[in-house]
């Protein structure tokens, strides 16, 4: 015989040998509803509670998304309430800055931002940042760079400020809703992930409160402290609308035509390949293009990388792409198919493009198409800095996938307007020659000359190919030599490269 | 041929990267009034600067009975244009008329002859004058049709088949022919039916014509498409004029092929077959023995 | 040369637009707005005054705003502006 009433000293016996308790018959359930249950937490707070207990102190760092782009209203929000609240001297660490965010001029004259962080800057702010609005520089790092800084602990982040489009009350989130009332659709978190899983502490902010479990989720309730529900935290409209466009501008479809019969000709373009492409209106033309050869070819793609788009979807649907990772959706399309197809998932910025981690996916990638704001004659391509030294662009992924893949092909018309896009030296340098492989214009493709099997193979495709020398004098034929710009002598930004060196200056513009 | 609107500085200035045989600056109908002397300017200065690449350049000027078509003729002549197009080209005397205009300048330059002339037949009556015309002088390169007023003057308006242009098409060939110049098939506007467009242009490939004008880059592929010759009838002529190289050496006339007797027009088709694979591309002229 | 306002070109892309008046003092004043005026300002202002220049144009307001016009462009609207302002053709 034994029952628990005699096994009651050996218990006793046990829990002492462990340094334990014996249970106690104490314990209390709860009587309050599950229903109610699954609407409220301990972790919901105002923004300004949370805010006030995570800690947050002059001179920390705070990070944010941009997810929702154009759309984005997080970080507009959060720093007026910082400034509110009479915080100073923070550092603003955001995956890329946009248009939308001019208000923060006013935040960093007034010294409540003193210290910025991106991949990007554009519109107003990137113009003042440009003339030397900010004491220190502004550090510019790329997608996968970015990721590694802030595992490494090089970018270290007190406070991350995360827009989710949906979470429960535990903070499981993600960038889209199973719910009714979605409001702001964003699709991948991706580009988050680094910092929900490595800042000190996370507050989600989100205009679709949930029922626990929203699960699957991107990011889950135990990287989670707090959980804001506000008005908005994007316009959805800013991310372009869920039709596929097909671009009518004559220029785009020459570039996109003589892009693809690169990619077919390559050698990179065999069954099983995989391929990232941007967002612009040539690199989605290039996707309908190489669709067609797919087809005829019989060649399907084991994965599309990066921004997917709608027309990445169509090709995931109509299998001709076994999968899409997906760090940013770009339109509509995508944000749905990621909530609904299996197949379709999401990456952080660090699975995605860090050099630092072997399982990144641009590691795997045969083939990326680029664009470029200035691509010079040893094959440099500059996407932040405009041709009149104001920053106008983002790192993005660009030289991270420059220097992964296979083959790089850089996509970008002969000039823009009055602006030479093919120069002797890029105004500033952002992802090295040595990993650009062939450059795309309507005036004909250059191959690097370290690549000579690549120009092999175009030749015998019956491609002409030009150098770089020549694309830039016909440039310079066209519209002269333009005169040197007026720099200044301060440094308002730094380029990282994504090893974590850095790679070049941006200096400040007079006049 | 690729239509290009004369007062367009964007457009102008790379139309030649699409790769049209030809580019048509126009100062005529798509010009307004108000811009002729405008645009007339643009013409000059961008045919003077801008490196076309080789590519022939066309200007359709006003007609001379204007107040703008002599001081068109001057300006682009003194530019240095390939072709002029004159529209609704009526009788051959128009042409002479032309002519004379265009000698005036070209005397003044000193370069007598550079300037060909193109004559665009836009009414029934220059239909029925067209073996006149394109005879009228030696400057003659082609003749064209310009179906929206020669439609309009038959009392008709285009459709899909083009059953109405016809006869027109088919006296322009044949009048190029007879003359021994090219003909150039009219405009097809509606740029979101490429299924019809690609219909016409396989009807007046057949019918003869040696090209198609244009109004937007998206049409030029598939010109080229139509008109590219086909590998196996490459293949064909190829073989024909080897076959026929081969018996000259030989100092014989009569050749067969496949055991097909080949006479001349066989050979001489087949040699136009390889002229137009050689410009499309898709035959390198180092390949032929 | 008498003068009288007048003006050619349009605000498109590749396009410039320029407008003459009568000159309120001696010189060609020439104000220029352009987006490419850090690298191309002095170059384009230079040719506006040469090609008026070689009008027989010395006296004259002129506002130019550019939109990435090439040089022969620019050439062609000035001139054109300059002949309507004067009524004096540059044609036989």
């Amino acid at each position: 015989m034994s029952n628990i009433k005699e096994r009651a000293a050996l218990i006793d016996k046990a829990a002492k040998q462990m340094g334990k308790d014996a249970y106690k018959n104490n314990t209390n359930k709860s009587r309050i509803r599950r229903a109610d249950f699954k609407k409220e937490s301990p972790k919901m707070a105002t923004l300004e509670e949370a805010i006030r207990n995570t800690g947050l102190k002059d001179g920390m760092t705070i990070s944010f998304h941009h997810h929702f782009r154009g759309g984005d209203k997080v970080v507009n929000m959060v720093v007026d309430k910082l400034a509110e609240m009479g915080l100073k001297n923070l550092h603003l660490a955001a995956s890329s800055l946009q248009d939308v965010h001019a208000p923060l001029i006013e935040h960093i004259k007034n010294g409540v931002i003193t210290e910025i962080s991106t991949s990007g800057l554009r519109g107003e702010l990137a113009t003042e940042i440009s003339h030397g609005l900010m004491e220190k520089p502004v550090v510019f790092r790329s997608h996968g760079g970015r990721g590694s800084a802030i595992r490494n602990g090089e970018l270290h982040i007190d406070v991350a400020f995360i827009g989710v489009s949906s979470s429960d009350p535990l903070g499981n989130s993600c960038g889209f809703s199973r719910s009714e009332n979605a409001k702001s659709i964003c699709g991948s978190l991706g580009y988050a992930l680094p910092d929900a899983q490595n800042a000190d502490h996370v507050v989600v902010l989100t205009d679709d409160l949930v029922d626990y479990p929203n699960t699957p989720c991107s990011i889950s309730e135990h990287l989670v402290d707090y959980v804001v529900v506000c008005d908005s935290v994007g316009d959805s409209s800013k991310i372009a609308s869920g039709a596929i466009r097909d671009t009518k501008n004559p220029r785009d479809i020459l570039l996109a035509k003589q892009a693809a019969k690169v990619v077919i000709n390559s050698g990179y373009f065999n069954d099983g390949f995989s391929i990232q492409t941007g967002s612009g209106g040539a690199s989605l033309a290039v996707v309908k293009y190489i669709r067609e050869s797919m087809l005829e070819k019989g060649i399907k793609a084991s994965f599309a990388l990066g921004g997917i788009t709608a027309h990445m979807v169509k090709l995931h649907e109509e299998g001709l792409i076994d999968r899409l990772i997906d760090v940013q959706s770009f339109d509509r399309a995508a944000a749905e198919s990621i909530k609904n197809d299996p197949n379709h998932r999401e990456v952080s910025a660090i699975g995605y493009a860090s050099a630092d981690e072997p399982g990144s996916a641009t590691h795997f990638l045969d083939i990326v198409i680029l664009s470029a704001l200035e691509v010079d004659v040893n094959f440099n391509v500059n996407v932040l800095v405009g041709s009149d030294g104001i920053i106008r662009g983002a790192i993005g992924g660009h030289p991270d996938t420059a220097a992964d893949s296979g083959i790089s092909i850089v996509v970008c018309p002969l000039l823009r307007g009055r602006i030479p896009c093919v120069v002797d030296e890029v105004t500033t340098l952002i992802t090295p020659g040595s990993t650009v492989d062939v450059v795309v214009t309507e005036y004909g493709i250059a191959v690097n000359p370290n690549r000579p099997e690549i120009a092999e193979r175009l030749r015998e495709a019956g491609l002409n190919l030009v150098s770089m020398t020549d694309l830039k004098n016909r440039a310079q034929k066209m519209i002269g030599t333009p005169d040197p710009l007026p720099f200044g002598d301060k440094v308002v930004g730094i380029v990282m490269n994504r090893d974590g060196s850095v790679m070049d200056v941006i200096k400040n513009i007079v006049g | 041929m690729m239509f290009v609107p004369g007062n367009n500085p964007g457009m102008m200035q790379d139309a030649f990267i699409y790769g049209p045989d030809s580019i048509m600056l126009d100062l005529e109908d798509s010009v307004t009034m108000a811009e002729k002397d405008a645009a007339r300017l643009l013409v000059h200065n961008a045919l003077k600067s801008i490196d076309y690449g080789g590519t022939e350049m066309v200007v359709r000027i006003n007609p001379l009975n204007t107040p703008y078509g002599k001081k068109d003729v001057e300006a682009v002549v003194k530019a240095g244009v390939n072709v002029i197009r004159m529209p609704k080209t009526e009788t051959a005397d128009e042409v002479r008329e032309l002519e004379a205009e265009i000698e005036k300048v070209e005397r003044e330059l000193g370069c007598l002859g550079r300037t060909a002339i193109m004559a665009a037949i836009e009414s029934t009556l220059g239909v029925i004058n067209a073996y006149a015309i394109a005879t009228a002088s030696k400057r003659m390169m082609g003749i064209a049709l310009g179906a929206e007023d020669y439609s309009a003057n038959l009392k008709t308006q285009r459709s899909p088949e083009g059953m109405e242009l016809l006869m027109a098409r088919q006296t322009i060939v044949v009048a190029a022919r007879a003359a021994g110049i090219d003909c150039f098939d009219t405009v097809y506007s509606n740029l979101n039916d490429m299924e019809t467009f690609r219909k016409e242009v396989e009807l007046i490939k057949q019918l003869g014509f040696d090209g198609k004008s244009i109004i937007n880059p998206r049409q030029i592929e598939v010109v080229n498409e139509v008109f590219t010759p086909k590998q196996k009838e490459i293949d064909k002529s190829l073989a024909i004029v080897a076959a026929i190289k081969d018996a000259e050496k030989r100092g014989s006339g009569v050749i067969a092929v496949n055991g097909k007797m080949v006479d001349r027009p066989v050979v001489l088709r087949a040699q136009r077959t390889i002229d137009l694979a050689i410009a499309s591309g898709v035959l390198k002229k180092e390949d032929i023995l | 040369m008498e003068l009288k306002e007048a003006a050619a070109g349009t605000l498109e892309s590749g396009d410039i637009l320029v407008q003459i008046a009568p000159a309120e003092s001696k010189g060609l004043q020439i104000d220029l707005q352009s987006s490419v005026a850090y690298q191309f300002g002095r170059q384009i202002k230079q040719l506006v005054k040469e090609t008026l220049e070689g009008l027989d144009i010395h006296d004259a307001n002129v506002k130019v705003t550019d939109k990435g016009a090439l040089d022969c462009t620019i050439r062609a609207r000035v001139t054109a502006a300059a002949v309507r302002a004067t009524g004096k053709d540059v044609w036989a």
